[in-house]
C-alpha cells in the first residue's frame, strides 16, 4: 500500500516536472469502419472518432498540423479537415483509388499513389491542383520523399520496385528490385538509406539512394511462426538513425532493429494484423495500427515496450500524429 | 479460549515472544537452507512449468487484453503469477508435511511444549513457512527475468510483496489445518492429490476464466468458488500494481478461517488433535 502512495507521488511528480506537455493527437484511420480515431497521446485514450470518406487508408498532417489529409480510397478522393473543428475543408482530385500520400519537406507538394491507374500524382499543396503524373510500376503504393526534398519514390506492389523519381522533370531515373510486394519506403533523416519493406518477400531492402543499389536486406524470425505469417509493412527509423522500427503484419510483432548494424534486436508483441507506425513528436513513443484486432498499441521507444493497446475503430490501418 | 493461553500471554513480556518466534522461524530456515534438494526442486518446479508446459500451449500470436493487462501478453507472462501462486501452494503443504513428519518424529510435541500461547506457536511457524515461500517466489521471479517476465516496472516487484505474504498465509493455514486432519505420513500423498491438484487446475492459474466459462459455466463457477483462484488473481493484479478488492477480502477470510481453524484442530483443550493422536 505504501510503495503504491509513493510510487503515486513519484509519477506525480514527473507528469509535474515534465509540465508543458503538449496534447499530442494521433489520427488513425479505420479502413473499414470510414472513420477516423483521434488518440491522445499523453493520456493513452482515445478522445474522439469521426467520420470520413470510404476505406480511408493513408493519412498525413500538414506541417503546421492544422489540416488532415485523408485517402478515401472508395470515394476516389483525398479529402481535407480543419483539425480544430474536424470539418471538412475541401478536397483533392487525387486520381482513383489513392492509398498514400506524402507531403513534401517544404509543405508545397503531396505525392500521391494511385493503385489502380500505376500513376504517382503531384498535388500543388496550395492550389490543390495536380501539377503532374508520373507512370510508374503496376499498383503502387509505399511514398517517399528525401529529406532534401530532391527525391521521390514510390514502390510498386506488383513489379516489385522502387522508382526513384526526380520531382523537378516528373521522370524516373532509377528502378531497383526489391522482393515481392514492396508496401512502404522510407529514408534515413540524412538521406543516406531509403528502407523498403517486402510483405510477401518478408524482408526489408535497404537501398542506398547514391548508387541506387540493395545494401542489404533484412530478414526477421520468430519462433514458433510460419515464414509466410511474418510481413513487413510500416517503417519508420528514429531522427538519430540509430533505431528502427518494422511492422511485421499478422505476426503481431514490431521489430526493433539496429539501424546502423541492421540487426534485429528484439521482438515487440502487438495487437493482430499490425500495419502502420508513428512516433510521436518527442519520438518517446511509437504507436501502431492493428487492423484485425481493432486497436492501437503503444511502445515505449526507449524502454522498448508495449505498455497499452488502445480500442480503435474497425481495422485501423494509418496512422498520423500531430507536430508540437 | 482456555485460560491457559491466557496464562501465557501475561506471563511473557514482548522480547521473549519475539525469542519464541525467532527460534521458530530460525529452524524453519535452517531448514530450508539445509534440504538444498528442497529448495531446488521448488524452483525447478514452476521453471518446467514455464519452459515446457508453457512452450506447448504458446500462444505465439498473444492472448487477448485482460485486466490487469494493458496490452497483449505471452502466455508464458500470464501464467507467472499462477506458477508464482503454485510455489507457495506446495511450500504452505510441504510445511504441513513437515508438521506431520514433526508430529511423527516426536519433535512437534517439543514444539508444543513451548510456554508460549499455542496460538503463537502456530502463528511463527506459519510466518517462517510463509517467509520461505516468498523467498522462493522472488527466486523464481529472478531467474523469469532473464526470460523477460517481469512486471510493466520495477515498482511490480514491490507491490507484490504484501499478496505474497498474505497468499504465503493463506496456504500455509490451509496446510496446518489439513495436517491437524492427518494421522500418519502415508495418508498424506492423497490428501495432497485431492488438495494440490483439483486447486491448481481448477483455477485462473493456467487459463482465463472466460475461457473455462466458455467450455463448462458449471467448472468456471467451481472455480469462482476456489480460494486459490482469488490467490492468483490478487498475484497477478499486485504484480502489475494494481489491487483487486474482491480477491483481496477473499483471501483474507480464507486465511483467517484457515487459520483459526488449525488453531481449534491443535488446541488440546479441544480434544481434536488428542483425539486423532489417541485414536
Amino acid at each position: 500500500m505504501r510503495s503504491q502512495m509513493i510510487r503515486a507521488l513519484l509519477v506525480s511528480a514527473t507528469i509535474v516536472g515534465c509540465a508543458p506537455a503538449h496534447a499530442n493527437m494521433a489520427y488513425v484511420t479505420n479502413e473499414k469502419g470510414n472513420t477516423v480515431t483521434i488518440i491522445d497521446t499523453t493520456k493513452l485514450e482515445a478522445i474522439k472518432t469521426f467520420k470520413v470518406g470510404q476505406r480511408p487508408r493513408g493519412v498525413a498532417l500538414s506541417k503546421d498540423g492544422t489540416q488532415l489529409f485523408v485517402c478515401a480510397g472508395d470515394d476516389d478522393i483525398i479529402q481535407i479537415f480543419d483539425t480544430k473543428t474536424l470539418e471538412q475543408v475541401g478536397s483533392l482530385s487525387s486520381g482513383p483509388d489513392p492509398e498514400l500520400l506524402v507531403i513534401s519537406p517544404d509543405g508545397g507538394t503531396i505525392y500521391v499513389s494511385n493503385e489502380n491507374d500505376n500513376l504517382v500524382s503531384m498535388i500543388d499543396a496550395k492550389t490543390r491542383q495536380t501539377i503532374g503524373t508520373i507512370p510508374v510500376g503496376v499498383e503502387p503504393e509505399g511514398m517517399a520523399v528525401s529529406p532534401d526534398g530532391k527525391t521521390i519514390v514510390n514502390t510498386s506492389e506488383t513489379t516489385n520496385m522502387a522508382h526513384f523519381i526526380d520531382p523537378a522533370t516528373k521522370k524516373i531515373v532509377a528502378n531497383v528490385l526489391v522482393d515481392a510486394r514492396p508496401r512502404f519506403a522510407e529514408f534515413k533523416k540524412d538521406g543516406s538509406e531509403l528502407w523498403v519493406s517486402s510483405e510477401v518477400g518478408g524482408t526489408v531492402s535497404v537501398i542506398d539512394p547514391a548508387t541506387h543499389s540493395v545494401k542489404t536486406k533484412i530478414r526477421f524470425e520468430i519462433p514458433g511462426l510460419a515464414k509466410e505469417a511474418i510481413q513487413p509493412v510500416g517503417i519508420r527509423i528514429s531522427r538519430d538513425g540509430k533505431t528502427a522500427f518494422v511492422a511485421l503484419g499478422p505476426a503481431n510483432r514490431v521489430a526493433v532493429v539496429d539501424a546502423e548494424t541492421k540487426k534485429v534486436e528484439k521482438m515487440l508483441l502487438v495487437g493482430q494484423r499490425v500495419w502502420q507506425l508513428a512516433f510521436t513528436p518527442d519520438e518517446k513513443l511509437l504507436l501502431t495500427t492493428n487492423g484485425v484486432s481493432n486497436d492501437v498499441s503503444v511502445i515505449d521507444v526507449a524502454e522498448r515496450k508495449v505498455v497499452k493497446s488502445i480500442p480503435a475503430g474497425s481495422f485501423p490501418w494509418g496512422v498520423a500524429i500531430a507536430p508540437q | 479460549m482456555s485460560a491457559e493461553p491466557a496464562q501465557g500471554r501475561k506471563g511473557f513480556t514482548l522480547a521473549q515472544y519475539l525469542i519464541c518466534m525467532k527460534g521458530i522461524v530460525w529452524r524453519e530456515g535452517l531448514r530450508f537452507v539445509h534440504q538444498r534438494e528442497r529448495f531446488i526442486s521448488a524452483l525447478v518446479r514452476p521453471l518446467v512449468w514455464l519452459f515446457i508446459f508453457a512452450a506447448g500451449f504458446r500462444q505465439v500470436l498473444g492472448i487477448s487484453i485482460i485486466p490487469p493487462y494493458d496490452t497483449y501478453v505471452l502466455y508464458e507472462v500470464y501464467i507467472t503469477p499462477g506458477l508464482m501462486a503454485m510455489i507457495q501452494l506446495f511450500n504452505g503443504m510441504q510445511s504441513s508435511l513437515s508438521m506431520v513428519y514433526d508430529r511423527e518424529m516426536g519433535s512437534m510435541r517439543t514444539l508444543l511444549m513451548s510456554p508460549a500461547p499455542r496460538w503463537f506457536v502456530l502463528c511463527s511457524k506459519l510466518l517462517a513457512g510463509a517467509a520461505v515461500s516468498v523467498m522462493q517466489v522472488y527466486a523464481y521471479l529472478l531467474i523469469a527475468y532473464f526470460w523477460e517476465i517481469e512486471p510493466p516496472t520495477k515498482w511490480g516487484y514491490v507491490t507484490v510483496f504484501p499478496a505474497l505474504v498474505l497468499v504465503g498465509l493463506m496456504l500455509g493455514a490451509l496446510g496446518m489445518l489439513l495436517s491437524s486432519l492427518i494421522k500418519q505420513l502415508e495418508n498424506f500423498a492423497g490428501v495432497m492429490n485431492f488438495v494440490i491438484f483439483p486447486m491448481f487446475f481448477a483455477s485462473s492459474a493456467l487459463y482465463p476464466l472466460w475461457r473455462v466459462q466458455e467450455s463448462s459455466p458449471l467448472l468456471y463457477w467451481v472455480c469462482q468458488l476456489n480460494p486459490f483462484t482469488h490467490a492468483v488473481e490478487l498475484i497477478r493484479f499486485s504484480f502489475y500494481e494494481k489491487f483487486e478488492p474482491t480477491s483481496f477480502l477473499i483471501v483474507l477470510g480464507c486465511t483467517v478461517v484457515f487459520l483459526g481453524g488449525a488453531i481449534l484442530a491443535y488446541d488440546p483443550s479441544r480434544g481434536l488433535l488428542m483425539r486423532k493422536a489417541g485414536a
